[in-house]
């Protein structure tokens, strides 16, 4: 029977005799994973798709430098000609050529909030992505695959957001300060203190923005002398932290413990790059969940080495934070492990809270040294107190504190949608990665080609999708990602999975060689022998 | 009902065509200018197969036959 279909206990231990047990029973439930490969002929028509792109650029770009065609773009004038070039590296070239033919699929400009379906002004082109017009019309009740709305409180009932109203008639929207100087309102403490209960921890800092989170940070926390080891597919925000903070950062592949214990033995046994001494401080830089690939970090191996080597833990529950574990209290939970063996705890209010802003929480020694010397504390503005009471509001939910189970509801139904949503896409025979437990949903589409007509059509069909390419991933792994949320019904992702089924049909995409029956209703049959 | 799912089959095949070799996302006149290379390099291999490969496997069987078996065979016969 397929392996799902089992019941928990049952799955378990069918899961622990096919597997046995590795890592000494560091994990206490399945951990199951795919990075499935496509076949060697879709790598090669990739390849071949982005030759074909890449030769047509190259045409356009003599024909714009000769004067045989206009040129839209910024270029430089005639006098700086002769200077060293502006606009001649590849990712100007891949822009100007690649991404503006297929520009019209992102920066779709929405007019309602993004819940589970959502309503699109409708754009034309007269130039091929040039430029833009609006019709003026409004397509409506588009379903929304691409929001990180995990638990659906990106909603409008003004029931649920009276508070939000109360708090707005009574603070206004502006903070006008930073935290340090008068931007410190009584309604922080309240979110710092909730934050801190909801994660089991000491004590917990909030911030404006969840980027300057972890960009004015981390340089608040290492310093040059320090290594930082960072793993391979870290966002943006991380890396930037990393580079601004002055010390030397080594990158371990993606997930790969046996990666990171091969750097961390190095680091220690080498010490620092010419004077041999001992690092001041290694700092494990990981996300909970990634957004690109699906895959959850390994946190219980993680935290062993980190024991063994003694190196600090950096944790950015962005994605994960009330989208995985029973309860909704991210990874640590998910793995039923202890905050305390995480260093430093940091997450985002932007995905599963339906808010702004990101917290880093931890013991009351490291948020009391945060609070001094952030940057984001001194510089930045403090969090606006109808987000503030959002937050609120929407942790209290979750955690059952406004009396009634919604929350925990909610998270139910996000974990029932994620496993039913991924089991239909294997079966189907589409090719995803990512861990089982994931709400976020990559769907690998490869070719150059198949990205824009992917994203048209399911548009078409009233159903909007982000669909992502180089250089947000790697050159030939171009995705459609879906972002599962607690509040679509099951009849919404039946449609979805309908039209992924036609689409994928039509456009060829079920790569998977290890799919079963693209017809599930089979399994029902009574009897295979053929109708006399 | 039969020439319809014909006709569909053919337009599949061809956006197939058009999303493998990426001129999907290409202007008209860049399609129209990719169809024409393209049919022209595959008309001349096509050719080039017709004209060439019949008389290769035929050289390569006598070949191979003349090493197993024939020593009675005389380089006369290979020209016909």
């Amino acid at each position: 029977a397929p392996f799902f279909m089992l019941p928990l206990s049952a799955n378990f231990f069918h899961w622990i005799y096919k597997n046995g047990i590795s890592n000494g029973g560091l994990y206490k439930r399945p951990f199951n994973e795919h990075f499935e490969q496509a076949p060697m002929y879709v790598a090669v028509f990739t390849y071949l798709g982005f030759g074909v792109g890449t030769l047509f650029g190259y045409l356009r770009d003599f024909m714009r430098a000769w004067g045989l065609e206009k040129c839209h773009l910024a270029t430089e004038r005639e006098e700086q000609k002769d200077f060293v070039p502006l606009y001649q590296d590849f990712e100007n070239f891949y822009t100007r050529n690649l991404y503006m033919r297929i520009r019209d699929n992102w920066n779709r400009p929405i007019c309602s909030v993004p819940g589970p379906q959502f309503d699109l002004m409708e754009r034309v082109t007269d130039d091929f992505n040039w430029t833009f017009r609006f019709t003026g019309r409004c397509i409506k009740d588009v379903i929304n695959m691409g929001s990180y709305n995990y638990l659906g409180f990106a909603e409008t009932d003004a029931n649920a957001l009276k508070t939000v109203a109360d708090v707005l008639q009574r603070y206004g929207t502006g903070v006008c300060s930073t935290r340090q100087e008068m931007g410190n309102i009584d309604k922080h403490v309240e979110l710092e203190n909730l934050v801190a209960r909801f994660l089991d921890v000491e004590a917990a800092m909030v911030f404006g923005m969840g980027f300057a989170t972890n960009s004015m940070n981390i340089p608040a926390l290492v310093g040059k002398g320090c290594l930082i080891l960072s793993d391979e597919l870290n966002h943006t925000s991380l890396v930037l932290g990393a580079r601004l903070s002055g010390a030397t950062i080594r990158v371990f592949k993606h997930n790969n413990m046996q990666s990171l214990e091969k750097l961390l033995r190095d680091a220690i046994a080498h010490g620092q790059p010419r004077s041999h001494r001992a690092w001041k401080k290694i700092l494990i830089l990981v996300e909970g969940i990634y957004s690109m690939e699906g895959s959850i970090v390994r946190l219980p191996e993680i935290v062993t080495l980190k024991k063994k080597y003694k190196a600090y833990l950096y944790l950015d529950e962005a994605h994960s934070i009330g989208a995985v574990g029973p309860t909704g209290r991210g990874v640590v939970e998910y793995f039923g492990m202890d905050p305390d063996d995480v260093d430093v705890l940091m997450g985002t209010f932007t995905k599963s809270f339906g808010a702004a802003g990101g917290y880093i929480a931890g013991k009351k020694e490291l948020v009391d040294f945060l609070r001094t010397h952030s940057h984001s504390a001194t510089y930045a503005t403090s969090m606006c107190p109808p987000v503030a009471e959002q937050i609120i509001r929407a942790m209290k939910c979750v955690m059952g504190l406004d009396g009634t189970t919604q929350g925990l509801q909610r998270v139910c139904q996000l974990s029932e949608n994620t496993r039913y949503f991924r089991q239909r896409l294997h079966e189907m025979g589409f090719i995803v990665y990512g861990n089982d437990d994931s709400p976020v949903v990559p769907l690998l589409l490869y070719m150059p080609g198949k990205i824009g007509a992917f994203a048209r059509r399911m548009l078409d069909k009233n159903i909007g999708v982000v669909v992502v390419g180089f250089p947000a991933t790697p050159i030939g792994e171009s995705r459609a990602r879906f972002c599962v949320s607690a509040a679509h019904t099951r009849e919404m992702l039946d449609t979805v999975l309908n039209a992924l089924d036609e689409l994928g049909d039509f456009l060829h995409l079920k790569y998977s060689r290890h799919s079963r029956s693209s017809h599930p209703e089979l399994y029902n049959e009574t009897s295979f022998e053929l109708e006399d | 009902m039969d020439i319809k799912h014909a006709k569909d089959y053919l337009y599949w095949l061809y956006f197939q065509y058009l999303l493998i070799t990426c001129c999907y996302v290409l202007e008209p006149w860049e399609q129209s200018m990719f169809h024409t290379i393209f049919i022209t390099v595959f008309a001349m291999v096509v050719y080039t197969g017709y004209v060439f490969v019949p008389i290769h496997i035929h050289l390569a069987f006598e070949f191979f036959s003349q090493i197993f078996g024939g020593q009675h065979e005389s380089t006369v016969a290979i020209m016909n």
